[in-house]
């Protein structure tokens, strides 16, 4: 398996740019993810990878070996789509050992390695049938199952379950992550469902605008995101942001709740924010708690259960609505008047202009993961 | 706002059934959603209430009165649809306006300002009226298109499916919004969508339809807890409900193929069954009854989703956070012995 290094890499239409330039390093084994929104380029940046798309400037590098000018086969890389494209008249077998018969193999090494193969993503009782006659999720393994035959430097998948339902998402989502800690191969995977990229990644590089946002663990963009995009894209519902005011270790928040905030902050917010003392206070919905002594109030403005826990959410001044996460048991009806506490590990400071997150003292940058 | 009633109505094409003896009330400003696959029957039953389609069975009431034979126009509903179909050379306060301005209706410019501006400011769009809708972002164009329904005030609102195109961020946000106005409003709502999120919690009330038949009717807190059916308990919750076929006598039974066993239960079960638990009742525990390997886990923030081999069988439990264990991990687990789910050959629920 291989290592992917990308130096600068970066791709321009006249003078847009659809990637700047980017620095990443997949090492070998890992399970990468590149998420963004549509648009945001990150299809692009796996298609340089793979040489289906040249680059406009930079280097692309496997196993330290510069790969930027190859023909997309002599990069030993298998591609995944989100679209099956299997062979209609092949049988699933057929389809499987497509990619080792073309390279020549005997007939016999080419049985055993599609046997195994099929073992592995349990799909044996299918070997015989045409895609046509299999379920969505099943021709998406059968591709898998083409890709993994070859055993080949790394996978690129693009968003391999975009086009399957909600069920068979969900089991193909850990199928394909227990798969590659059982396989071990370097695999870059692009998708615009953060859920799928927190459950499978070993790092998430989330892009946006043609640049990335932030590559870290699942854990770092959730707990500690680097701006207010990132904040906002992973979690659903995002982390709640909420305009406020800093002065002498009281923030206010719009709408005029205030809470003290922890000692560990009080530097970086004297010092990182504008004069004005604005900032945007970010937290997760699981952060805040109900209490009737709280120190944030508000008023419901809906409420729903979501079958293990409900959602309250909270209109703390006009048009600003946080949600927070409660029990199941916490029912209140809209109009509702609320008071809720934030637990001070997990409350996250943005500046108003830059987007960017502060950064806590160290003592606290370890905080945030409860 | 009206209410509306379905009695045993089937509707057939040609010789393919799409919906079977289908028969509910929508309240009075209820919040009601049909939810079910592609070709549960769900949009059928929105036509069919509207009166774009004429059942072929059974009966439909507004206001208890027998509407069968009543024109879709003198049914007075509104229609929202998932793609948003707005005049995009109007601006948003003249495709507001339009159904106001419809010649039967004769209202007076004066009050359709007024009603204009009441409407978009329930969906914020006060700052967009001048705007051309061509120029809108999808989340925007949607609000037009419900505010151009609200406006009217019909008896009923009939959505199929508003929020699917949109992306998942102003899905989340416009759910909530959405939900607010109904509530606030009290307008008669009627939702179909393939979504159990959406279902669970945005409704009332909520009718799962599979082909062409409804399953189960009932409050989110209803389905969720005390699924009807074996498919019902499947279609809501993620990650989805842990199946397995058991087997007992007497007051005891197991889950085959694993270590799951239970005693003492204070009901009578049949000799084989189905089992469902909820995978946020799968709960870690060190002096855990149970146990098992730890074969992955899928960090959400949030939560945690832990794949947990037990003899054959896998199961899944969420926990609350981040977990400290990696892959093959040896771990104790309880089942909460409250929340346990009997379902019977046929996929019914077993009642005591």
């Amino acid at each position: 398996m291989a290592n992917i290094e990308l130096r600068q890499v970066e791709k321009k239409f006249g003078s847009l740019h659809s990637v700047k330039p980017l620095d990443l390093t997949i090492h070998d084994g890992e399970f990468v993810i590149l998420l963004g929104p549509s648009g945001c380029g990150k299809t692009t940046t796996l298609r340089m990878i793979s040489g289906l798309e040249a680059v406009s400037g930079g280097q692309i590098l496997f196993d330290g070996k510069d790969v930027t000018w190859n023909h997309p086969s002599e990069r030993n890389i298998a591609f995944v789509f989100q679209f099956f494209a299997l062979y209609s008249h092949l049988t699933a077998r057929e389809n499987i050992a497509f990619p080792l018969q073309a390279e020549g193999q005997s007939r016999e090494a080419v049985r055993k390695q599609v046997a195994e193969v099929a073992r592995m993503l349990r799909i044996e009782h299918l070997l015989d049938k045409r895609p046509g006659g299999l379920s969505g999720g099943d021709q998406q393994r059968v591709a898998l199952a083409r890709a993994l035959v070859r055993r080949p430097a790394a996978f690129l998948m693009d968003e391999p379950l975009g086009a399957l339902d909600a069920e068979f998402r969900e089991t193909m989502r850990a199928e394909i992550k227990r798969l590659h800690i059982d396989q071990n191969a370097t695999t870059l995977y692009v998708t615009h469902d953060q859920i799928e990229a927190m459950a499978m990644g070993d790092r998430i590089v989330v892009m946006s605008n043609a640049e990335v946002q932030q590559a870290a663990t699942p854990a770092e963009v959730y707990h500690t995101p680097a701006n207010i995009f990132v904040a906002r894209f992973i979690g659903s519902p995002g982390m709640n942001l909420v305009p406020a005011h800093y002065a002498d270790g009281v923030v206010t928040l719009d709408g005029g709740s205030s809470f003290n905030i922890d000692d560990g902050w009080r530097e970086s917010l004297g010092a990182g924010l504008p004069d004005d003392g604005n900032v945007i206070v970010g937290f997760r919905p699981e952060a805040a708690r109900i209490a009737a002594e709280g120190s944030l109030r508000g008023a419901t403005y809906a409420s729903d259960m979501h079958g293990g826990y409900n959602m309250l959410h909270i209109e703390i001044a006009p048009n600003q609505i946080v949600h927070v996460r409660t029990s199941r048991q916490v029912n209140y009806a809209i109009g509702d008047n609320l008071r809720f506490d934030l637990h001070p590990k997990m409350v996250r400071f943005f500046h108003p202009q830059t987007e960017l997150a502060l950064q806590p003292e160290p003592a606290l940058q370890k905080s945030g993961v409860p | 706002m009206s209410n509306v009633r379905l009695e045993h109505v089937t509707k057939r094409f040609k010789d393919y059934a799409a919906l079977c003896d289908v028969s509910l009330t929508i309240n009075d400003g209820e919040f009601f959603v049909l939810l079910g696959a592609t070709g549960a029957g769900k949009t059928t039953t929105l036509r069919v209430i509207a009166g774009l389609e004429k059942q072929s069975e059974g009966h439909v009431y507004f206001d208890d009165a027998l509407a069968d034979s009543v024109s879709p126009a003198d049914r007075d509903t509104a229609f929202v649809f998932q793609q948003y179909s707005l005049y995009p050379n109007m601006s948003v306060y003249d495709n507001l306006a339009f159904p106001l301005r419809a010649p039967l209706r004769r209202v007076p410019e004066l009050e359709i300002k007024q009603r204009v501006a009441a409407a978009a400011e329930k969906l914020r769009i006060t700052h967009l009226l001048e705007r051309k809708t061509g120029r809108l972002s999808g989340g925007e164009m949607q609000r037009v298109s419900i505010g151009r329904a609200i406006i009217r005030e019909p008896r009923i609102f009939l959505m199929d499916e508003p929020l699917s195109n949109l992306d998942a961020k102003l899905r989340e946000a416009l759910r909530v919004e959405l939900k607010h106005l109904q509530k606030t409003q009290h307008s008669t709502t009627l939702f179909v969508t393939h979504d159990q999120i959406e279902a669970m919690t945005m409704a009332d009330r909520i009718a799962v339809l599979d082909h062409g038949r409804i399953l189960q009717i009932g409050t989110p807190t209803e389905i969720y807890d005390t699924p009807s059916t074996a498919v019902v308990a499947q279609l809501v919750g993620t990650p989805r409900i842990n199946l397995f076929n058991a087997s007992g006598a007497g007051s005891s039974f197991a889950v085959e193929g694993s270590t799951i066993q239970f005693t003492g239960v204070p009901r009578r079960l049949p000799e084989r069954f189905t089992l469902g638990v909820r995978p946020e009742n799968v709960i870690l525990t060190e002096d855990g009854q149970f146990n098992g390997q730890i074969v992955l886990t899928e960090p959400l923030g949030v939560e945690t989703i832990i794949h947990i081999r037990s003899g054959e069988q896998t199961l899944l439990s969420l926990v609350p956070g981040a977990v400290p264990f990696g892959i093959d991990t040896d771990i104790r687990f309880d089942i909460n012995r409250e929340r346990l789910h009997f379902f019977g050959a046929d996929g019914v629920r077993l009642l005591n």
